[in-house]
């Protein structure tokens, strides 16, 4: 049987969705952001804050991730990136690595399951970075991942493990440079060596790398313009996260910590985000 | 025989941390032998009011009669360490068009006012031992402005770099400009190279102005650079890294090209295509303050937040 405080808690909690609901609707009537992004941090400081394991911080952390992404949803925007592991947080004691990989592990399992929101919301998985860093279990996970939700259009998350933008640059200016030796070498080999001067030139331009080479085959060519990234925990700097993306974007760093991350924090930054959009779109079709 | 007693110990004086990496370097690799030197220098300098040069040479005719000991210009304001001070600071010099709207003023009103916070601040940076200050003077998307400001200011840098150059000679300031210099006016150009000439071999502060600048054609520039290299067999594919990538990037003229802290004026929360590979572990601070408005305070509440951050480049302090 009920209790008389489930019952209230249950009122309470379809009244608090329904001031959500008109929240939205009201924000949805200025330009909703398409694509956001989000330096999780403070799980850490979260679990020492109330006495907790590491793990558990992390967990609650997975929690807000998951109330983020509602809200997201709810709203419209298409598009969330996170930061869920960079390559610098290898250099962190090796057991709290293997716990966030583990963590990993377990939350994809969930996030596949059909009473999440992935399934609920229809979310597509991408995962971002160099993924031949991680071990073969976890690879093996994320890539099982992308397949399942491959066809997933309603919101594209995209998880940033094991990531830095200089790495994605660099990976970037590889492949450019490797598929145009790999051309040079096809059109070497199936044109011989008549005409030779004639096709130097010829080969010199298609050989030219354009930046749009480099642009479209960086880990973040599958996700649009980024409009807001948002750091929690207080803390103001991007720690290699996108920087080639967020050349116009809104910044906002909420002094709280990602587990405490919440509806308050994601509507003013979207208010924030609508306040400068008259001034972002003129930059916009300027160039 | 006088015996010195320092009274910080030199082991608890943080060495560094305050200082960012490139992307392609590790804060944490110092090396040990230099690492206690400045542990020595900085104990020193806390006990004496001196401040140390890590270099070893004479700097403009600064060098105290201690060695590579030099005494610092003007004291530090309360509440900042020298030993946290950033290397390299970078601001976004914005609001000068906003303030001269407020008082009535034409545009050209804001963008002399803010030449003026501008010579504050690069005296201020070097009586305070800041090694490097760049200036976002003018971006890539600013050619779109209305073609009288965009006038206007090509003709003020002109004016303020010629009545400057003495100045910076005198004052030991090394000239540098970073961006697309081909869509400066000529006589803009050929000023600019020659304060970049004539100042080269200062060395109390180097000020880089980035003028037509976007910090994402740095980027891409830097890259299809590398990648012709391996196209012509000049490097091979195997030897570009990220420190090869940051060699070619404009900021390679600078000793330390990564901004330790990032200054952004007027309240706007955004890097507007500013030094984005640069940027990566940069502090970044955003004063309310319009560029004109921002003077000693406004800096100083800058060093302050940045020196009370943590810095943990990925990693966890123990």
């Amino acid at each position: 049987m009920e209790t008389e405080s489930s019952v209230t808690g249950g009122y309470r909690r379809r009244f608090t969705g329904f001031l959500r609901k008109c929240m939205f609707s009201v924000l949805s009537m200025g330009p909703v952001p398409n694509h956001i992004a989000f330096i999780m941090d403070g799980n850490r400081r979260y679990a020492k804050k109330r006495n907790l394991q590491l793990g558990e911080g992390h967990r609650a952390g997975f929690a807000s991730l998951m109330w983020i992404l509602g809200y997201c949803y709810e709203l419209g925007v298409k598009y969330v990136t996170i930061y869920a592991f960079s390559i610098d947080n290898f250099k962190r004691r090796p057991n709290e690595v293997q716990v966030l990989m583990d963590l990993m592990l377990e939350k994809i399992d969930e996030l596949l399951k059909e009473e999440s929101l992935v399934r609920q919301y229809g979310i597509q998985l991408y995962f971002i970075g160099n993924l031949k860093l991680l071990s073969d279990n976890v690879r093996e996970a994320v890539e099982r991942a992308m397949e399942i939700t491959a066809k997933n259009n309603k919101l594209v998350l995209l998880i940033c493990v094991p990531y830095t933008s200089t790495d994605e640059i660099l990976h970037a200016v590889e492949e450019s440079c490797q598929d145009k030796l790999d051309h040079s070498q096809a059109v070497k080999q199936t044109n011989g060596s008549t005409d030779h001067c004639n096709q130097t030139s010829q080969e010199d331009h298609e050989h030219d790398i354009k930046v749009v080479d480099i642009e479209k085959r960086m880990y973040m060519a599958a996700a649009p313009d980024l409009d807001i990234l948002i750091r929690s925990s207080g803390e103001t700097r991007l720690s290699n996260f996108l920087l080639y993306q967020s050349d116009k974007c809104q910044l906002y760093s909420p002094a709280a910590l990602w587990p405490e991350l919440g509806l308050w924090h994601f509507v003013w930054a979207v208010l924030s985000y609508q306040r400068s959009y008259s001034y972002f779109e003129k930059k916009r079709k300027q160039l | 025989m006088l015996s010195l007693r320092f009274p910080i110990s030199v082991e608890k004086v943080p060495l560094n941390v305050n200082r960012s990496p490139c992307p392609s370097s590790k804060a944490q690799n110092l090396s040990c032998s230099s690492c206690s030197r400045s542990a020595w220098q900085r104990a020193f300098a806390g006990a004496t009011g001196l401040a140390a040069r890590e270099e070893d040479k004479e700097v403009n005719g600064r060098m105290a009669l201690t060695g590579d000991l030099v005494k610092l210009e003007e004291p530090l304001p309360s509440g900042l360490r020298w030993e946290l001070m950033p290397r390299h600071v970078a601001v976004i010099m914005d609001g000068s068009a906003r303030w001269a709207r407020r008082r009535g003023l034409p545009a050209s009103s804001g963008h002399e006012a803010g030449v003026r916070s501008l010579k504050e601040l690069v005296e201020l940076c070097g009586k305070w031992g800041i090694r490097i200050l760049t200036v976002f003077a003018f971006s890539s998307e600013n050619w779109s402005r209305p073609k009288a400001e965009v006038e206007f200011l090509m003709g003020l840098f002109e004016r303020v770099i010629e009545f400057e150059l003495q100045n910076f000679s005198r004052e030991g300031v090394r000239i540098s400009t970073i961006g697309d210099s081909s869509r400066l006016p000529k006589s803009l150009q050929k000023l600019l190279n020659k304060a970049e000439c004539s100042t080269k071999d200062n060395s109390r502060l180097h000020l880089v102005v980035a003028v037509s600048y976007s910090g994402k054609s740095d980027i891409a520039q830097a890259c299809k650079s590398i990648a012709h290299r391996v196209r012509d067999g000049l490097i091979q594919l195997e030897d570009v890294d990220e420190e090869l990538i940051e060699e070619e990037l404009a900021t390679s003229c600078c000793e330390f090209p990564c901004p330790d802290l990032l200054i952004r004026t007027s309240g706007e929360l955004r890097l507007s295509n500013f030094l984005l590979w640069q940027l990566a572990y940069a502090e970044l601070f955003f004063s309310e303050a319009l560029w004109p408005d921002f003077g000693k305070a406004e800096f100083v509440e800058a060093l302050r937040s940045f020196q009370q951050r943590l810095r943990r480049y990925g990693s966890r302090e123990s």
